[in-house]
């Protein structure tokens, strides 16, 4: 095999990794411009994954297995939404809850599924465009997840910096006062917020189950919904860029097995540390110029509302 | 008011234990006995229950203090495994040169270890204003790798055929075991001797008094001259370096040696211990010991009533938001009252 | 006063449950209870599936004699030891620690339960009442490579594995000495992903070591993921610990599989006839310990034969997958013509046979 097959193969492969990344990234994204923050991304992958795994089951139609797992997102953030927003837990508390229960609900209605073989979902191949060498395979030969996924990006950004809607989103993320005093309501708002972040994590969790290794085992997510949050905060809370540090990641993953295989040895260990030191660094250069940070980071992220005070 | 949100929790918990046991076919009244009671029916299981907290403890208590002064540190899972590193590092760099001079010097490094982790998201945030959430998140997963590549190479113990972990350390740098026939050491001392410290200092100190201002009243912080930035500082030290001293206790007192995972995740386990106990010492204190409870309680549905682990994991899920929500349901009835008729 | 009143209700729990154990003691003899440690969910297949397939021949076979306890997902770490300690203390008289983690919580809760006997797998420490086992993987592994060198096309064969630690480098080499015995020309390429289970990182391994070109995967890891990627691409997979047919039921050649059920009949059946003493168990081939999963679609009638005459010589000690010559990578022989590699030389394994490609990473 030459090296610009390989090239290909690694891009195609790296599309594929980075998918649940944008899927999960893009949900917290939206939550997070609302100035909530939900740690419980890996708990909320999970309970998608299993819901969309069981579905495809019983249905035989993984499309409905989609539906469900996004659903089954959306009531899980609901718990987080009820005790943080209506109850005002601290964010950080009940998001790390929200895993813990997560992974043991999963794990518990997942039991019975363990070992179920499925069909995962095929590649859609775009007609004539399909067919272009090089640009075909890479660009018009995936399945339907990854397609919605840029769709996902697309109207996301046109939301957040087109619309109305997006603009009040952002406003409450950024002072949740002033949008209070102006009419806006603020939890509704982030109700909203938090629903979407629930039903993209679900979407990103039922990817790993119906498409990428179309399974259902406990846990196995693995860690990408972490992954995840730190790519939202690497994007500097930007979708576009969420987009481009999913592929990065992706990229820089497949790229690395790539490199293993052909028979150079890297520390895994300082490899794996590389995405999260990135991100601190990221975060240092956005952040010491006010205006900067201003125009990125939602400034009341992880603040309580409370309505009268 | 305040002693009816454990009360409600407690109901909440019970009914839907009830549910979830019933529903599995398992007698719910034995499940839960199984669960709460059973862990500490003999003076063994109360010595786990101790050190089982030890570590939740030390980190909350410490993570407590910034949460009062609004500085949000939730990386004690990393300063800990830093503090393991410090000190199980001079544990081996000892090796066969030990006294009784060891464990003292292992603390003291693991304390100073975690303080440095914990300072270098507080110098990004009072140098750049990087958030301090996100920082500490991320160094708490490099801090991980670091142990990894520390145990799988240049720390492997040269005796142990290849396996990834650390030669055991000698007895000089291990905790004394304090009750026998159980492993009380002596870690659950140091917890207990922070848990009465951090109260000294938070309500008995000016430095105390200023941390809570900080945090509960900025502007009037800032037109009184206390600075934000000594506070953010401060409370990344303190809790720094308790993470790392419940680091080195888990090493030194129940583990002997490093290995490439020194923590089932405690760190994180204790931002939620801090919650419950209402970031106040005492409460912290209970806290931890019901945390540390469901751990012990969900090996015992394993063990005696042959429930699987997943039933336990959304036991325990089930636990955290009851005591969560209802924790705050009580403190905020007025407000949400009030909030529900505005909106 | 929740303090006090909790303490008053443990210590009538502590009452009533030491009233239970008196009066139980009355009962007819009673069966041996024998506990279980896994690292990991039993799930549907890998390493801690197989214990648990072990622990329900063993229920299978001696029925009321005994029972049963197990606990998944047992950190290694401080917590092993209070699990371990627990099933002494609840009178389990023999208990299996199945991870390499749980060795120095063995040994210790063993010196305090010395009637009780300890079973611990993939260790090197023992004591009086602590025995170790292991299974002869490399035997299959061998085996597996013998069946790889003959069914391959592109002489690429791709190893997905978990840690460079010597269990799995010994896998590695012994699979290579397999191959390069009827195939020299064949490489085998590694990659480590440094997890003993993330399906997702699996299923990328092994589609990246198809696109360069192996037409067979294998590997050291728990999911099932690499059969399921050598299926859908077209390719070949032999499967770990467990049989993986049904998730690449065209792909999957064979498995490496374990078997500790007829080990675990013999030493509970020892702690009855009060003959269980300290041993090491190294079990392999010879011993039904580990045995090929039933052959694919993919494997000739031809290779079938070649395997099953090796998997013959190898039962009968005539056949060692590590007898000398072996070459290292640099091509420095390490074990002399007519010598065997020793059992202590290949617990501590950290170098590659000749046929593995690339460096061996720390």
């Amino acid at each position: 095999m030459d090296g610009f097959d390989t090239l290909l193969a690694i891009l195609i492969a790296t599309i594929r990794a980075g998918t649940p990344l944008v899927f999960a990234a893009i949900g917290e994204l939206v939550t997070e411009k609302s100035g909530v923050l939900n740690l419980g991304i890996e708990g909320m992958m999970l309970i998608g994954a299993v819901t969309g795994f069981i579905f495809t089951v019983l249905t035989g139609n993984p499309y409905i297995g989609i539906l469900a797992a996004m659903v089954a997102g959306v009531a899980i953030s609901l718990i987080f939404g009820v005790l943080t927003l209506s109850l005002m837990t601290n964010q950080v508390a009940t998001g790390l809850a929200l895993t813990i229960f997560g992974i043991g609900l999963s794990a518990f209605v997942g039991l019975a599924y363990i070992g179920t073989p499925i069909d995962g979902l095929d590649p859609i191949a775009i007609p004539v465009l399909s067919e272009i060498p090089v640009l075909g395979p890479l660009l018009f030969n995936h399945d339907i997840m990854i397609y919605g996924s840029i769709l996902l990006f697309v109207v996301v950004s046109w939301f957040l910096y087109r619309t109305r809607a997006g603009l009040i989103l952002r406003a409450v993320g950024e002072s949740h006062d002033a949008a209070h005093a102006i009419g806006y309501s603020v939890l509704k708002i982030r109700y909203l917020a938090v629903m979407f972040g629930g039903a993209m994590s679900g979407i990103a969790g039922a990817y790993l189950s119906l498409v990428y290794t179309p399974q259902w085992a406990e846990n196995m997510t693995a860690g990408r919904g972490w992954i995840a949050l730190a790519l939202v905060v690497f994007a500097t809370w930007r979708p576009g860029r969420v987009l481009a540090g999913a592929y990065l990641f992706g990229f820089i993953t497949i790229s690395g097995l790539h490199v293993q295989a052909l028979g150079y040895a890297i520390s895994s260990h300082l490899m794996a540390m590389l995405p999260y030191l990135a991100t601190v660094l990221v975060l240092v250069i956005i952040s010491r110029d006010a205006t900067k940070i201003r125009l990125n980071a939602p400034a009341s992220l992880g603040r309580p509302f409370h309505p009268t005070a | 008011m305040q002693y009816l949100s454990p009360v409600i929790a407690a109901a909440l918990t019970v009914v839907a234990g009830i549910i979830l046991f019933s529903a599995l076919g398992t007698d719910p009244g034995l499940a839960l006995y199984t669960f709460f009671i059973e862990p500490l029916t003999d003076l063994f299981g109360v010595g786990e229950w101790a050190i089982k907290a030890t570590p939740l403890l030390l980190c909350a208590i410490g993570l407590s203090i910034g949460f009062r002064g609004n500085v949000w540190n939730i990386g004690a899972e990393g300063q800990l495994t830093i503090g393991a590193i410090c000190g199980g590092g001079v544990a081996l760099a000892f090796y066969g040169d030990e006294g009784p001079w060891l464990l003292p010097l292992m603390v003291i490094a693991g304390g100073l270890g975690g303080m440095a982790w914990g300072a270098i998201p507080a110098f990004l945030k009072n140098r750049f204003n990087a958030n301090e959430i996100l920082t500490s998140l991320m160094l708490t997963y490099v801090s991980i790798q670091f142990l990894g590549y520390l145990v799988h190479g240049p720390w492997m113990d040269p005796d142990g055929y290849n396996f990834p972990e650390t030669r055991l350390f000698s007895d000089f740098g291990l905790m004394p075991v304090l009750v026998e026939n159980t492993r009380f050491h002596g870690g659950v001392v140091l917890a207990l001797i922070a848990v009465v410290v951090v109260w000294i200092f938070m309500s008995r100190t000016f430095t105390g008094f200023q941390v809570g201002v900080v945090g509960q009243a900025p502007a009037a912080a800032a037109y009184a001259g206390y600075s934000k930035k000594r506070v953010v500082m401060l409370s990344f030290l303190i809790s720094g370096a308790l993470a790392g001293i419940a680091g080195i206790s888990e090493v030194a007192g129940t583990i002997g040696q490093l290995q490439p995972i020194v923590s089932p995740g405690y760190g994180f386990a204790a931002i939620i211990v801090a919650f419950l106990g209402r970031l106040h010492p005492f409460g912290v204190l209970l806290a931890s010991l019901l945390m540390s409870l469901m751990y012990l309680g969900g090996e015992s549905l394993q063990m005696d009533l042959n429930l699987p682990l997943a039933v336990t994991g959304v036991f325990q899920g089930m636990l955290l938001f009851f005591v969560l929500g209802s924790d705050v349901l009580i403190r905020y009835r007025i407000r949400i009252g009030r909030a529900t008729k505005e909106a | 006063m929740t303090i006090v009143s909790g303490f008053k209700r443990i210590a009538l729990a502590a009452m009533a449950a030491t009233a239970l154990t008196a009066s139980g003691a009355y009962a007819a003899e009673e069966p041996l209870k024998i506990g279980f440690v896994y690292v990991s969910p039993v799930g549907d297949a890998g390493w801690t599936y197989q214990h648990d397939l072990g622990r329900k021949q063993l229920e299978a076979e001696l029925g009321d004699k005994i029972t049963t306890t197990f606990v998944e997902s047992v950190p290694e770490g401080a917590d092993a030891e209070r699990v371990i300690r627990d099933f002494a203390a609840d009178g389990h008289e023999l208990i299996f620690t199945t991870s390499f983690g749980y060795m120095n919580p063995t040994v210790k809760v063993a010196r305090m339960f010395p009637k009780v006997a300890f079973d611990h797998a993939t260790g090197y420490k023992r004591g009086k009442n602590v025995s170790t086992y292991l299974a002869r993987f490399y035997e299959g592994r061998y085996l597996t490579g013998v069946l790889a060198g003959l069914t391959t096309k592109s002489n690429k064969i791709g190893y997905i594995a978990a840690f460079p630690i010597p269990e799995v480098v010994r896998g590695i080499n012994a699979f290579t000495r397999g191959l390069r015995s009827v195939n020299p020309d064949a490489d085998v390429n590694v990659v480590w992903v440094s997890s003993w289970y993330d399906p997702g990182k699996e299923r990328e391994a092994a589609e990246t070591l198809i696109a360069q070109g192996a037409d067979i995967v294998t590997q050291h890891t728990d999911s099932t993921a690499p059969v399921q990627a050598a299926e859908d691409r077209g390719v070949h997979a032999i499967g770990y610990h467990s049989d993986m047919s049904k998730y690449g039921p065209n792909a999957h050649l064979t498995a490496t599989t374990h078997h500790w059920g007829d080990f675990y009949i013999s030493e509970a059946n020892a702690v009855m006839d009060g003959t269980w003493e300290s041993t090491d168990t190294w079990g392999g081939i010879k011993e039904g310990m580990i045995k090929l999963a039933p052959f694919g679609p993919g494997v000739s009638d031809e290779t079938k034969k070649v395997v099953a005459e090796r998997e013959a010589a190898i039962a009968s000690g005539e056949l060692h997958p590590f007898a000398g010559p072996v070459k290292d990578q640099a091509g420095t022989v390490r074990i002399a013509e007519g010598e065997v590699m020793s059992d202590g030389d290949m617990l501590g394994f950290d170098w590659y046979v000749e046929g593995v490609v690339g460096e061996l990473p720390n």
